[in-house]
């Protein structure tokens, strides 16, 4: 399929492949089996330019937008999701400050993420508050020119490993999610520590651990926005780097359906190959299509996100939705066609599939995306004229 | 200090046929790839001057498409490049070769070092570098796996050899060919790529190099190829056994009866 990608976009594609390739491919079943923060692959991802794309050029970024972050993701995913996490949640940790940032805070803290001298990190989800974000109990309270933080985020992607957190806490409890607010906090600051390295089923290379947080002050000054938004800001973030999670879901389909696709090539039963079977080609094929729609999605996402248009809930949600939906039911067929070895650690599918479970959790799980698609669908035809 | 890399486009192995007819390689149609030797000269250019400053400059010499190569080698971060092209430079040998590129290093002007890979997966010379160095009378080590020290007068190096390695110490200006053992190429960058698709190669020929065309291509060359052959296997062998002398005495005696010596 053509896309009609510009020259820059097609250069980003063709240079994270390359990467992908040659760099992520033959590291990932270790990077997986060890549980190892990728830091040598983010290095070369970071002296190739790809962790700026995002970012306007006056902060050291490439100037792109989500389209171009998200073909750097897909390309990265399909080789592994667990490294592409590591690679778009900087982008999540940073989003904050560069659509809510003050001028000060963005030349403070975005050179440092675009060159990729230093990781960034999102921490909203807590023990009682993740789908539900105004349960938020982590809060911070003003004390002469510093923010007193007091509790723990739970499940915080690229936590110990990132320099720069952006947390959502309550500064006024009783407002509920109108006392939410954005706080930058820097690794090392005082009463600021990590806690243990969770356990995953997935994406065992990237890093996700708890932030907690006892009597640590930061400045004023690191409030993004103002206080009270942090509800909207983190919305507005999550509707922009949704299509990131749709872009991981279709590079890992594509890397699942490659992987399948040769096997079946090569796998010879009754004296013929397995992909002569009508019954593995529907197999195949099924993947190929829903695959192929769920890139049609995001890229559509994508372009209609960077257009400027403002009502992107209803869309950014469908991209996220559809295509780890997509990339689950296309990672367990591709262990499928691969039968016995496929269950086996020797072939990377069984990784895949563990993977792909993650991506209908996090960032809002799937039934939460539906929610703000059922929502939006109320707004819109709530203005409109019966036309049955 | 600038380092000049010297880079040669080759076909890529795994896509190349033979005629059958001549024995010579089918080069139409088959993709064109950096000599992955070159590669390693590259990347230690690049190191080079991240450690002393300067600018590094690519330079080949071989027809028009090898301007891709160029502008590959930009991207990995090469400050500019020149191609030496012209139709007189065809069927260089590797004195006719060294002798071209040895100009466009005149041309190009101060350098401190001069790097090639240790030879071209194509012909598998290794010749055209010490070539170079030869005709811009430069000191020059071959097969160098690792740059101990490296200051804007002198080198330090390690040459690899069959059984072990050499520690050489040259005075720049110089040049070395470099084997895989020496870095870990690194990947392109983006602002590379972008900069390599607007970059301006310059080519020079036999009027830019101000060289006549009895020195380069097939003129130029003291060598012709006359034939290209595949040699046929001979399975005869046979061990000799024993003390060094008897070892020595048998060879001697069959040596000679077969008229050898």
């Amino acid at each position: 399929m053509d896309y009609f990608l510009t020259e820059d976009q097609k250069m980003i594609k063709e240079l994270s492949r390359q990467i992908a390739d040659e760099k992520i491919m033959p590291a990932r079943a270790e990077l997986d089996e060890k549980e190892e923060f990728p830091w040598e692959i983010i290095k070369v991802l970071a002296s190739s330019d790809l962790m700026g794309l995002c970012y306007p050029e006056e902060y050291g970024g490439l100037g792109g937008g989500t389209f171009e972050n998200c073909l750097a993701v897909e390309e990265i995913s399909r080789a592994c999701i667990g490294v592409s996490v590591c690679f778009a949640g900087t982008g999540l940790g940073a989003y904050p400050i560069l659509l809510f940032g003050s001028e000060d805070q963005k030349k403070r803290y975005l050179p440092d993420i675009a060159s990729g001298r230093k990781l960034a990190a999102f921490g909203l989800t807590e023990a009682n508050a993740g789908s539900d974000a105004s349960g938020i109990q982590t809060s911070a309270v003003l004390d002469g020119d510093e923010y007193v933080i007091n509790g723990t985020k739970q499940w915080i992607t690229g936590g110990g490993e990132a320099e720069i957190y952006t947390v959502i806490v309550m500064t006024d409890k009783s407002r509920g999610s109108r006392g939410a607010s954005a706080l930058i906090v820097e690794k090392g600051t005082p009463g600021f520590t990590f806690g243990i390295k969770e356990k995953k089923m997935g994406i065992r290379a990237s890093a996700t651990t708890e932030l907690v947080f006892s009597n640590c002050r930061v400045p004023r000054d690191n409030l993004i926005g103002k206080a009270g938004i942090g509800f909207i800001v983190s919305m507005r973030v999550l509707d922009r780097t949704r299509p990131g999670i749709g872009a991981q879901a279709i590079g890992l389909s594509q890397g699942a359906l490659d992987t399948a696709v040769s096997y079946a090539r090569e796998r010879k039963q009754f004296g013929k190959p397995i992909i002569s079977f009508q019954a593995v080609q529907h197999m195949l094929a099924d993947m190929a299509i829903q695959t192929e729609a769920a890139r049609a999605l995001v890229y559509s996402a994508c372009r209609f996100i960077d257009s400027g248009a403002k009502n992107i809930s209803k869309v950014s949600a469908m991209s996220k939705v559809f295509s780890s939906d997509v990339a689950m039911k296309v990672t367990v067929d591709a262990v499928q066609v691969l039968g016995g070895y496929g269950y086996m650690r020797d072939y990377p599918v069984e990784k895949m599939m563990r993977d792909a479970k993650i991506l209908q959790i996090y960032e809002g799980t799937n039934q939460i995306q539906r929610n703000v698609i059922g929502q939006e669908l109320i707004k819109e035809y709530a203005g409109k004229k019966d036309n049955r | 200090m600038n380092v000049i890399v010297c880079v040669k486009q080759v076909p890529e192995t795994t896509g190349v046929k033979i005629n059958k007819d001549t024995n010579t390689l089918i080069r139409e149609g088959t993709k064109g790839i950096i000599n992955p030797f070159d590669m390693y000269a590259v990347e230690e250019g690049l190191r080079i001057k991240e450690k002393l400053g300067g600018e590094v400059i690519a330079l080949s010499m071989g027809p028009p498409q090898a301007d891709e190569a160029l502008r590959e080698v930009v991207s990995y971060g090469v400050d500019g490049a020149v191609l030496l092209s012209d139709r007189a430079f065809a069927g260089a040998d590797t004195l006719a070769t060294s002798r071209t590129l040895a100009k466009g290093v005149e041309k190009v002007g101060e350098f401190g070092l001069i790097i090639c890979g240790k030879q071209a997966i194509d012909g598998d010379t290794a010749q055209v570098g010490p070539g170079i160095a030869e005709r811009l009378d430069i000191p020059y080590v071959a097969f160098v796996r690792k740059i101990r020290e490296i200051s804007n007068h002198t080198l330090v190096v390690e040459r690899m050899m069959d059984d072990g390695y050499d520690v050489l110490e040259v005075t720049l200006p110089a040049l070395i060919t470099v084997v895989k053992e020496i870095n870990e190429p690194r990947m392109p960058s983006l602002r590379g790529k972008m900069k390599a698709k607007s970059v301006d190669i310059p080519v020079w020929g036999i009027s830019e190099l101000g060289i006549s065309e009895e020195e380069v291509g097939l003129k130029g060359s003291a060598t012709q190829v006359i034939k290209i052959f595949t040699p046929q296997r001979h399975g005869n062998r046979e061990m000799l056994e024993g003390s060094v002398e008897r070892q020595v005495d048998q060879l001697v005696s069959r040596l000679d009866g077969m008229k050898i010596i």
